[in-house]
């Protein structure tokens, strides 16, 4: 029913056809709104500054670029300079190509990522380690800018026991998944492996074999793989190797080429947990196994450390994957593959937790580059009284009978009935 | 105050997050069940409190509060399954063969701030989506709303599940001792001020925020409208809200030279018709919060700059922290009503000469939380949809659309960032995790090292969809 205050009084009309056959723009409103039509518009943010990172120079830099073009923003783009030929070709080329007076690209280091910082941006989206991460949110905050943080994490690999012929394939997946990713210098790159003690020395041997159709046997001979992408870089990484604990776990590789920035492909075997290689990110060629008593522990293990930007899980068994999912947290959950993920645009890529958190990729790159306006509209017909005031017990029975959409009582409100109606809320 | 161990309080709630009890369906339905219990059966104490902390008439206190989060709770009732469940999305040709789906689950400990206008449903609201999600939650209710806030610590306690839900009252002391915790989530309601406070303690945890904070919502009327309504409408979302202290409350008035005149008589009349001729005895007004407003108020009207600029009211009552319904006309653009929210009963009308020109008014400032024109003409509704941007617009209303569970309700550039309300609720403390299901089955090698031109061309063919390319790509393969 719908109420509508004329000059003599008051007016019912009864139109349930309309009320039932016209649906609200988004879903049903109590009875005071009505008659609303209620929408959201997507709108840019304004302008937008992009900080990519150094191992997907190109893609993580022009990625999340092509969210805030498509959401209507204009860009600064900083590219990292620990990639600097890419770093120049971004810079030279896209200008000439997009319309440079919405899109800059500013190349530097720190210096420039600083006086960006120092700015006042409608959204800042950060790729890269959690520890820039902090410093950018920190800037953020005096602006209150909103922010995406893609950060990263170790992301563990969980190999359950497996036929042979799905093993092999889980082993070319895993040695693509680490070293085939820039040299395992990538954010959802296989950070180390949990596996079932009996099964550690296969796995080693596998992997061995595989690393070499892939790579190649040793240096020198090494091919298809990424080198180091700094000294500063190189030491680090290599610095994981220095704990003689964790150099004595080395079952598989372990030497590098200092002048090529090069490290083999290394797999240690149970390195001591307190160890920088077990409890940093390691962003580089050296793959930890991990050996458990049983798979299920896998789950514990995960969960005692910051929420991973992914999980990756090679199994067939359905309670142990339903379960891993229930009991785990990452930015998400590969079944049977690694890295993959990336490229399937229906699903949001990001982090939770320390991994970060905002996402992007297909939709997600508009969304996160958009604000999403709620616009409500109304007509000025179709007053209601009781929501003036003065007021008065009437009015107040009104609004709470209107608010439950409690038709009768309203009718025997109106008719003077309220006595008989009472009902307790 | 007792010495507040936050550290302890955050160590016992990550335990009960991490034995899952949150997690289930049943708890979370408990949960909001108690919820509606608590706003229902104790309706008239929270009507109470909010009439000590703010002489909150008891129409606004049910229709502004309790009827809003009864609402809130009946809809995460209701809807909970469905949002609990996984989301199947599309595959494409680069993971063939697999499936995927987005999975909801809780961010864990979470936090929500809240503010002392809405002591009631600022505090509870996102609570509800927080519990909804299955984290344990925290939450601290303003000082500032003392009576609110000793009610909600009570019947909460007993209530709700205490190991997973606490309330911790208290003032800046305890606020600090909070922020300074590890947080999943800080869902924080109040001024930019504290919010940038906030962001800082948050960005050292890499704490994800909801900042749901306030602006000056401008509110534009054009000539050819119903002026009695919309001058009501007006009211009831200036003075009709807690006294103009809401962060959605029109904060002041655009209109014509030409139709500021009627404007401000239609004001008037209705207003007289709502509160009296003496509005500082109305029950239907709300106070001012405390003196620390009423003088910052005070200083708003006595401020040089717009002397001989107030049209009606002005009148105050310091005893009972009343401050008259109060119009103003066309006050400079730099007095101090014009530079900060006023959140009170101070309505500053400025004119222009063309409707248009209100929306380089309004551009001129921060974006608002809201905004609201009164038009009946098409392009000007459009172009003001369109070209304004605000947290949420209302066409020919006020404030309503906060009251729309499909419409997320938040702010943008100062005005704040995230949102809630409905399912919004739910997911601002939700993390969508991505799942990808893959089978072993249908391995392609071109992914593998060693890089061969062959593979190369395959892959480049995959990826742009070009089935012919696939084809020439594996024929040559198989040469």
């Amino acid at each position: 029913m719908i109420f509508c205050k004329t000059k003599g009084g008051w007016t019912i009309h009864l139109d349930f056809l309309q009320l039932l056959t016209t649906p609200f723009k988004q879903g049903q409103m109590p009875l005071l709104f009505f008659p609303a039509r209620a929408e959201v518009l997507p709108e840019p943010l304004g302008l937008v500054l992009v900080l990519a990172s150094w191992n997907f120079p190109i893609s993580l830099a022009l990625d999340p670029v092509i969210g805030a073009i498509s959401a209507g923003n204009t860009v600064v783009l900083k590219p990292s300079e620990l990639s600097p030929a890419s770093s120049s070709f971004l810079a030279n080329t896209i200008p000439r190509y997009l319309d440079s007076a919405a899109l800059k690209v500013i190349e530097g280091g720190h210096d420039a990522a600083e006086q960006l910082l120092q700015q006042k941006w409608d959204k800042i989206f950060f790729t890269g380690s959690s520890r820039v991460g902090r410093i950018i949110m920190a800037a953020a905050a005096n602006h209150l800018t909103p922010v995406t943080l893609e950060l990263g994490g170790k992301c563990p690999t969980i190999l359950d026991s497996l036929s042979i012929s799905d093993l092999e394939v889980a082993i070319k997946r895993i040695v693509g998944g680490k070293w085939g990713l820039c040299s395992g210098q990538a954010c959802i790159g296989i950070d180390y492996v949990l596996v079932e003690e009996k099964f550690a020395s296969i796995l080693v041997e596998l992997l061995k074999k595989c690393i070499k159709a892939f790579f190649g046997d040793s240096m020198p001979n090494l091919k298809n793989l990424c080198r180091i992408v700094s000294k500063s870089h190189f030491d680090r990484v290599s610095n994981l190797l220095g704990d003689p604990r964790v150099a004595a776990s080395i079952v598989h590789g372990g030497s590098w080429d200092e002048q090529n920035l090069m490290i083999e492909p290394t797999i240690l075997l149970d390195p001591p947990l307190d160890a920088d290689i077990m409890s940093e990110e390691i962003f580089g060629p050296l793959l930890p196994i991990i050996t458990l008593n049983k798979i299920e522990e896998s789950i514990e293990f995960i969960n005692l450390r910051p929420k991973p930007l992914a999980i990756y899980a090679f199994t067939k068994n359905e309670r142990f994957k339903k379960k891993l999912l229930s009991e785990t947290s990452s930015g998400s959950i590969t079944f049977n593959d690694a890295v993959v993920q990336f490229v399937a645009d229906s699903l949001p890529f990001g982090g939770v937790g320390q991994s970060g958190f905002g996402r992007y990729h297909g939709k997600y790159s508009f969304d996160t580059f958009s604000h999403e306006k709620a616009v409500l509209q109304r007509s000025f017909y179709l007053e209601l009284e009781p929501r003036y005031p003065p007021w008065n017990d009437f009015k107040l029975d009104f609004i709470k009978l209107a608010y439950k959409f409690d038709y009768l009582g309203l009718l025997l409100l109106l008719s003077g009935l309220r006595r008989i109606f009472k009902r307790s809320n | 105050m007792a010495f507040f161990d936050a550290a302890a309080m955050m160590k016992g709630l990550r335990g009960t997050y991490a034995s899952g009890r949150t997690r289930s369906y049943e708890w979370r339905v408990s949960q909001l069940k108690a919820l509606l219990k608590l706003a229902s059966f104790h309706e008239k104490e929270i009507v109470d409190a909010l009439r000590s902390d703010l002489s909150k008439p008891e129409l606004e206190s049910f229709l502004q509060e309790i009827a809003l989060l009864k609402e809130s709770c009946g809809l995460a009732l209701k809807e909970l399954h469905r949002w609990m469940a996984p989301e199947k999305v599309k595959t494409m040709m680069t993971t063939f063969p697999s499936s995927a789906e987005i999975v909801p689950e809780p961010l864990g400990v979470v936090l929500v701030i809240s503010a002392w206008n809405y002591p009631f449903l600022l505090s509870l609201d996102p609570v509800i989506g927080a519990i909804a999600a299955g984290n344990a939650v925290v939450l601290k209710p303003s000082e500032i709303a003392p009576a609110t806030s000793s009610v909600l610590a009570k019947l909460l306690g007993q209530y709700m599940d205490c190991s997973a839900v606490k309330v911790v009252e208290g003032a800046i002391p305890e606020t600090t001792a909070l922020l300074e915790q590890k947080w999943d989530k800080i869902f924080y309601t109040g001024n930019g001020k504290v919010g940038r406070i906030v962001s800082a303690a948050a960005a050292k945890h890499l704490t994800p925020l909801v900042l749901e904070l306030g602006g000056k919502s401008p509110v534009i009327v054009d000539s050819n409208v119903d002026l009695k309504v919309a001058a009501r409408r007006i009211i009831a979302g200036k003075w009709g809200c807690n006294n103009g202290q809401a962060c959605v409350s029109p904060d002041y008035a655009i209109t014509t030279k030409e139709f500021a005149p009627d404007l401000i008589d239609t004001l008037r009349s209705e207003l007289e018709k709502f509160y009296g001729k003496d509005p500082l005895k109305s029950n239907d007004l709300s106070r001012i919060v405390n003196s620390n407003h009423f003088n910052r108020l005070s200083k708003l009207l006595d401020d040089d700059k717009i002397s001989g600029k107030i049209i009606h009211g002005g009148q105050k009552d310091i005893a009972n922290l009343k401050i008259a319904p109060t119009i103003l006309l066309d006050v400079p653009g730099d007095s101090l009503i014009m530079e900060e929210e006023i959140f009170g009963p101070l309505l500053p009308i400025l004119t222009v000469n063309n409707v248009e020109d209100s929306f380089n008014i309004i551009k001129s400032k921060d974006k608002p939380l809201a905004a609201y024109l009164f038009t009946n003409n098409k392009k000007l509704k459009e172009n003001f949809i369109s070209n304004i941007s605000a947290g949420g617009l209302v066409v020919n209303d006020t404030t309503m659309h906060l009251a729309v569970p499909t419409l997320p309700f938040g702010g943008v550039g100062e005005s704040g960032m995230g949102a809630y309300h409905g399912k919004f609720s739910f997911d601002a403390f939700s993390h969508k995790k991505a799942v990808l299901l893959r089978s072993f089955a249908g391995d392609l090698s071109s992914r593998y090292p060693p890089y061969t031109p062959k593979k190369l061309n395959l892959l480049k063919a995959l990826v742009n969809g070009s089935l012919l390319g696939i084809l020439r790509a594996l024929l040559g393969w198989h040469d």
